[in-house]
């Protein structure tokens, strides 16, 4: 029995956008994996929910006119992985959102909850970041788009005006051409467990397949909110493919990194493990991209 | 005769379990029932001051709310131990079903009785207790410090308990040139039992007596403890105990059904349901007890202990439940799994402000086992010895006795187990694989032996108690007082009483719900007892149903009684094999016979005056990413002996079920509190790191079966023995492969961290 005010069930986007309007109290509602979650701990108890989980058209991957991917935002984790497109040019967020939960919740959450909860920890937002993932909202005034860095505002917030909901995530063509990537989820279990830290890296090698183009890293649970490390992508830039790059690469996130002691883990052992989940990460990419370490 | 004892029959509850037919408690309750919701302190340890409930009374649907203030000033004992007429021997009754001194964060304060559950959560948020708040302490030594904050008035210095051991003389034998002294201290977290059903009971009043409906290991003991806690006579309770989702120890204790009984009195008789949520569970119900132990060991050269020593101490949390037992059990092992002439040995246990710690799966002995057997490879590293060929060189010998319990170790179990373990996993050859590794990712294979004992006797009463009836077509229904709580033993006595009547399995009825109207009293499921304990009523009163109609039979068959037997459901004439009637003619004939009519019934009580080892091992083989901070499990064997098996399918799946249990002690389940507050801080499911299928590698079980010759059925102790070395088997296999000795379980991530960075092979 969960302590709910009212439900109201959006049966279009525009219809959510009015009541979004209407009802400005009201918590958007997709898979419930989260947010009946809270309401049980009493943290959103006696709210009223608007939900979109019936709007059917935000389900699905495809590419736009553009070739940019569009994934709809009530795109469940399960679809994702077992998707065509996702698998063909960024396998990797469909292996990074196969480690939530489990069978069930991948099922039933999706990647608009998964980002809109604004978490650090979300599986699906280290490769979102990584890959330069952009955010669409849609309003009363239409389609908003903005970089995934720019829609995380803090820990549990993120931009959506009261008029708003998130209706897709794209990945632009420019950021998957070519591109191959590696994600390590580190966790104190094999399943049904959440990211004690999570690394998310991709390259781009050179033609000849013998230098690092572009790397790119991103981090769930290094800081308040995901984050990219630039110093050790700036640090891998043209480098070659040898281990001491990569260990450059690998020693740099500590630059651009800061992991806070809790009781879930310690800063100087999310520290340790981030350098090396970064190396092992790039290692992957690089033998992914086709390319063999020195 | 076909014998179904020894064959994997399928479970008799199986396919109403399998397709959701089968009632527990919540099935069975009423929709009328009114709920409840308990405010829990907030406060490790203080005494209550004011509630205010005006704020909460306000919400729609609250009936009432009672709090600390209200409830009868009546300390009663919870622990599942059999009752002791000897007021020396009884359990300690050290709380209220509500407290105004409350000594734990969590300790229960005051209860919202509503129509729904929504009401009686919004209702229990605008509860407002107001503490004076007293110093508090979580570690079992700061507590035992003089100047400690004092938990219970009764206990100063916190001590609830405190046995020794002085085998020989220690301080001489440690005098004796040329000993190696290998040292060290071993800790185990607080963890908790993890069953899937919640503790959930429910109460209502009929002819002005209390019925209680709950999910216990215990129906008759909680009856008693009702009675107690209420101040009323036991038989104005009445305890039903459905099936019933788990319990591992957790439900062997009485655990909210008093508060329930307590309230259907104060709500005129209306039925009233208390169900834990998860987080409730894990820290207001029981925990196991975190023991922090240390051993000291004085060998010879050769290996042969000249002297030892063990210090346990055991962290009770605020109330006593089932106390020092626990602590006392494992260190009793201690001078029996390894006998030495010169021991010296302490046990204590220790209030803290941490939720209270009762029987958990094991009862001491995974902690002991934790210790002891890490401490063992520890030793047999000292000297440069193989750890399975230094075990068969000291571990208890064919033929050792036991001075207090009498027990024997009739065979040569040890070795056997560890020659089906060694076999099993290939531990010779990986042994020496492993020797020497270099590199990132290292594999190591390590073994842990367990003791362990079946049931209580001599400390307590040991009996059992069974009825039969006999029905129109042959068929029996038998009740006993021991529980079915998963574990399958409804399916093991239907085996054991068709043997013993017998008759065909299928013609066995088992009444799997307690209710102690119309049960024979048991004391109910722990201390791995229900299999052995329950064969011997089941025996007996087999036996004498078998009696009773065979002497029926003789009326009806004009046989002589010698002449006559029982076999497979007919009667046969022993000198000529011929089956002279079937069981069902003869029933359907006693009971509407118009000259001899008879109700063919047989019930008996057998009390028990033994009791079994039942020992066994684990062999484990990991991949450690030193890096990465991470074990990888690749192969875990247990082999058990327990006697003759009654069903092996379902010893096979009682293993597997421990061994997870273990695995998640070893690696990743750990309660955590805040040490500034006492707040309990993962106790949930996603922060609390039970063990998961993706974490396993395949659960190998084998078995020994030496038949245990004080059971009617050959059979000892299955239930715990699984759980109790599977951790420090695991812990061994870790030092062979990094050469790292860890100390304290569960070996997380975390904890490897560190002492990777300390040993500096990071």
């Amino acid at each position: 029995m969960y302590d709910l005010k009212a439900l109201y069930e959006a049966q279009s986007v525009e219809n959510a956008v009015e009541l979004r309007l209407q009802h400005p109290e009201a918590q958007i509602i997709a898979g419930g994996t989260d947010v009946l979650v809270q309401m049980r701990e009493g943290k959103r108890a006696g709210k009223e929910l608007i939900s979109i989980y019936g709007i059917d058209a935000l389900r699905g991957v495809s590419l736009d006119e553009e070739e940019n991917i569009r994934i709809g935002s009530l795109t469940s984790f399960s679809h994702i992985t077992k998707d065509p497109i996702i698998q063909k040019y960024i396998n990797v967020l469909g292996e990074a959102v196969d480690t939530i939960g489990g069978p069930q919740i991948r099922n039933a959450g999706t990647i608009g909850g998964n980002t809109c909860n604004g978490v650090t920890s979300a599986d699906s937002a280290s490769t979102l970041f990584a890959w330069d993932a952009i955010i669409e909202l849609t309003g009363k005034d239409g389609v908003r788009r903005l970089p995934i860095q720019d829609f995380y505002l803090g820990a549990g917030k993120v931009d959506i005006h009261p008029d708003e909901i998130q209706t897709a995530i794209l990945i632009p063509k420019a950021s998957y051409e070519n591109c191959f990537g590696h994600y390590i989820k580190y966790a104190m279990r094999n399943a049904m467990d959440i990211a004690t830290t999570g690394c998310s890296v991709n390259v781009v090698l050179s033609g000849d397949k013998k230098t690092i183009q572009r790397a790119r890293i991103g981090y769930g649970v290094a800081g308040p909110i995901p984050m990219r490390a630039p110093t050790a992508e700036a640090a891998a830039q043209g480098k070659p493919l040898t281990a001491e790059a990569v260990d450059a690469f690998a020693a740099a996130v500590l630059e651009d990194i800061h992991p806070r002691d809790s009781w879930r883990a310690g800063k100087a052992f999310r520290q340790h493990i981030a350098v090396e989940m970064a190396r092992r990460c790039l290692v992957e990419s690089i033998k992914l991209a086709g390319g063999v370490m020195a | 005769m076909s014998k179904q004892v020894g064959q994997s029959k399928i479970r008799v509850d199986a396919f109403d379990k399998a397709t959701g037919r089968a009632k527990y408690t919540d099935d069975l309750c009423g929709r009328e029932a009114l709920v409840t919701r308990i405010v829990h302190s907030t406060v490790a340890h203080g005494l209550v001051t004011a509630v205010d409930i005006d704020e909460a009374l306000q919400v729609p649907g609250v009936v009432r709310i009672f709090t600390c203030f209200d409830v009868p000033d009546i300390p009663f004992p919870t622990a599942g131990h059999p009752w002791s007429t000897d007021p020396h021997h009884q359990d300690v009754a050290d709380r209220l079903l509500l407290n105004r001194h409350v000594r734990f964060y969590g300790d229960d304060v005051a209860v919202v009785v509503a129509e729904d559950e929504v009401a009686a959560a919004q209702a229990a948020r605008l509860v407002k207790v107001t503490y004076e708040e007293y110093p508090f302490v979580l570690d079992v030594q700061k507590a035992m410090e003089p100047d400690a904050p004092q938990i219970h008035e009764e206990f100063p210095g916190n001590i609830l308990g405190h046995t020794e051991i002085r085998n020989g003389d220690y301080q001489k034998a440690i005098q004796e040139p040329g000993l190696i002294k290998v040292e060290g201290w071993y800790d185990t977290p607080t963890v908790q039992h993890c069953h899937i059903e919640n503790h959930i009971c429910t109460a209502h009043m009929e002819a002005g007596r209390v019925i209680v409906t709950s999910s216990t290991q215990i129906p008759h003991i909680v009856r008693r403890v009702c009675g107690q806690a209420l101040g009323i006579p036991w038989g104005k309770v009445r305890l039903i105990k459905p099936y019933i989702g788990g319990g591992f120890g957790n439900k062997q204790d009485a655990l909210y059904e008093p508060l329930c009984a307590w309230l259907t009195t104060q709500l005129g008789g209306r039925l009233v349901k208390i169900d834990c949520s998860r987080e409730e569970t894990f820290v207001c119900n029981r925990v196991r007890h975190a023991i922090r132990t240390h051993i000291i060991s004085w060998v010879r050269p050769d290996g042969t202990f000249a002297a030892r020593k063990i210090e346990a101490f055991s962290n009770q949390g605020a109330y006593a439940s089932h106390g020092h037992g626990v602590n006392a059990k494992g260190v009793n092992a201690f001078p029996q799994l390894y006998p030495c002439p010169n021991i010296e040995g302490d046990a204590w246990t220790v209030y803290t402000n941490m939720p209270a710690a009762g029987a958990m799966r094991g009862y001491g002995i995974p902690q002991a086992m934790w210790a002891g057997e890490s401490h063992l490879d520890d030793v047999a590293r000292a000297l440069g010895r193989d750890p399975v060929e230094y075990r068969r060189q000291v571990v208890m010998p064919v033929g050792f006795k036991d001075g207090f319990s009498k027990n024997e170790n009739y065979f040569d179990t040890f070795n056997q187990v560890m020659d089906k373990g060694m076999a099993a996993i290939g531990y010779a050859e990986k042994r020496k694989a492993y020797q020497n590794q270099t590199g990132p990712v290292r594999r190591g294979i390590g073994m842990a032996l367990f003791w362990y004992n079946t049931a209580v006797w001599p400390i307590s009463l040991e009996s059992s108690s069974c009825r039969m009836v006999l029905n129109q077509d042959g068929s029996i229904q038998v009740q006993t007082g021991e529980t079915e709580i998963g574990q399958g033993c409804d399916t093991a006595y239907a085996q054991m009483a068709a043997d013993a009547v017998g008759i065909p399995f299928e013609d066995v009825h088992m009444v799997s719900t307690q209710d102690t109207d119309v049960t024979p009293f048991g004391t109910g499921a722990y201390a791995s007892r229900q299999t052995y304990i329950g064969g011997f009523s089941i025996r007996q009163t087999g036996q004498l149903l078998k009696e009773r109609i065979l002497s029926y039979a003789v009326e009806l068959t004009r046989q002589t009684r010698s002449n006559l037997d029982l076999i497979d459901g007919k009667i046969i004439r022993i000198s000529d094999g011929r089956e002279l009637m079937t069981l069902g003619d003869l029933a359907t004939e006693a009971l509407y016979s118009l000259t001899h009519s008879e109700h063919l019934t047989a019930e008996s009580t057998y009390q028990i005056k033994n009791n079994a080892y039942s020992f066994g091992c684990t062999f484990a083989e990991v991949e450690v990413d030193i890096p990465m901070c991470k074990v990888k499990l690749l192969n875990i064997v247990n082999v058990h002996d327990c006697g003759a098996l009654i069903n092996p399918a379902l010893a096979e799946a009682q293993v597997h079920g421990g061994m997870s249990m273990g695995i998640g002690y070893g690696l990743s389940e750990q309660l955590l509190f805040d040490q500034k507050t006492g707040r309990p801080l993962n106790n949930n499911l996603l922060d609390y790191k039970l063990s998961t299928f993706m974490d396993h590698p395949h659960l190998q079980a084998e078995f020994v079966e030496n038949p245990e010759p004080t059971s009617p059925y050959g059979t000892k102790a299955l239930g715990e023995p699984p759980a109790c070395s599977p951790a420090p088997a695991i812990r061994n296999a870790i030092l062979q492969a990094t050469g790292v000795a860890m100390y304290k379980a569960p070996m997380n991530p975390q904890a490897l961290f560190a002492r990777f960075s300390e040993e500096g092979i990071l």
